[in-house]
């Protein structure tokens, strides 16, 4: 009976792959199925990675094909490096990265939590947070554009009921220290939801048997707040600002639509000054470098970061 | 006492270039570099903020190799 079962069983397991296609072994076959995507990868990747840093040392022109490329050394680099105005755009980008990072992390940590209650219709409330993060940046920009109008822009009418200053006055584009803000409004506006959705996947992963452990301790709900729920829920956080920092370092799509990085410089950010110095200078040498410095900037980031997060994966 | 405990060897790897000791050394250098870089105070800082960037970064990328 024994003997018959364990028949059937080694009849009824299929036989490796790699045995029916003929000469082939399994790894053979295995690295046969991940190179088409390697290499993309390579292709759309790697490739345009190690370009980019052959033209950094190069004063190549995208609009000038023709002429003979010459070998410029460190000097875009160093030209960079001890430009103002590219100073200033990094200053402009800190700034942003600063305070829509800020204010996305509390906003959505603190939407999460309240989602995490499971109150009556959090489901619908859910995915009503989640809209704006499904907009696209074109048409969450052109739509803030007609909100931030002084004339008929619902934002300016808004503040105006809540301030009394006429909406005619509230130039929320065009004013040198109000135009920053408007684009912090409007990524904070945007992207929270994604940190929500973050933070919400990490409150939901706290063992329920934790909480009531504390409240058998009699622990009170501050204390749980401060000694189970931030703490099992950092790791989340911490990958949720890693994600935004990131893609706030590059933020150009909605900079570009609201402002075009005016009025004059004040909300040119990095990625502005790069698109002005490739696509309107044609200094694609000197934009490339300029390029490859953001790159190191984000990506000694995100070593950083990766090592503090497994450390409180660790704990 | 178990006879099957395994016997710890020493490392001949020197002490001062584990890779604890030399990943916060690098992470300190990319942190500095950083700050260097977003900083309002000084063109000088922030001229010099790259390549110390880099040198973290290029040494976080090679000391994550050494043994703990």
């Amino acid at each position: 009976m024994l003997n018959r079962t364990a028949e059937n069983v080694a009849r009824a397991t299929p036989e490796p792959l790699a045995r029916k296609v003929r000469g082939i072994s399994d790894k053979g076959l295995a690295w046969l199925f991940i190179s088409p995507t390697i290499l993309l990868l390579l292709a759309i990747n790697i490739f345009p990675l190690f370009w980019a840093i052959y033209l950094s040392f190069t004063n190549f022109r995208a609009n000038r094909p023709n002429e003979v490329v010459k070998n410029l050394g460190f000097a875009n680099y160093q030209r960079i490096l001890a430009d103002q105005d590219i100073w200033i755009a990094m200053q402009t980008t800190a700034h942003f990265v600063f305070w829509t990072i800020l204010l996305q992390t509390l906003i959505g940590f603190t939407l999460a939590w309240l989602i995490d209650r499971k109150f009556r219709g959090h489901a619908f409330w859910t995915t009503i947070i989640l809209v704006p993060m499904m907009l696209s940046p074109a048409v969450v920009g052109n739509f803030w554009r007609f909100l931030y109008e002084p004339q008929i822009g619902l934002f300016a009418y808004a503040i105006s009921f809540i301030t009394r200053i006429p909406p005619t006055d509230i130039q929320m584009l065009s004013n040198v220290s109000l135009a920053p803000w408007s684009i912090i409004i409007v990524d904070t506006w945007m992207w929270t939801p994604y940190v929500m959705l973050i933070c919400l996947a990490g409150l939901r992963s706290i063992p329920e048997y934790i909480y009531e452990a504390a409240e058998v301790d009699r622990a009170s709900n501050w204390r749980q707040f401060w000694s189970i729920t931030l703490p099992m829920a950092l790791p989340f956080i911490m990958l949720a600002v890693l994600f935004r920092g990131i893609e706030n370092f590059k933020m150009f799509d909605m900079v570009n639509l609201l402002t075009g990085g005016g009025p004059g410089s004040t909300t040119e950010v990095a990625s502005i000054t790069l698109k002005r110095q490739a696509f309107e200078s044609w200094r694609t040498g000197y934009s490339s470098a300029f390029a490859i410095i953001l790159f190191v900037a984000v990506f000694g980031l995100a070593n950083i970061y990766v090592k503090a997060l497994n450390k409180v994966k660790q704990r | 006492m178990s006879l099957n405990q395994p016997i710890k060897r020493k490392s001949r790897w020197p002490r001062w270039a584990r890779r604890g000791l030399m990943e916060n050394v690098a992470t300190a250098l990319i942190a500095i570099g950083f700050l260097m870089l977003f900083q309002p105070f000084a063109l000088a800082l922030y001229t010099y903020s790259f390549i110390t960037m880099l040198a973290g970064t290029v040494m976080f990328i090679i000391v994550s190799k050494f043994p703990e």
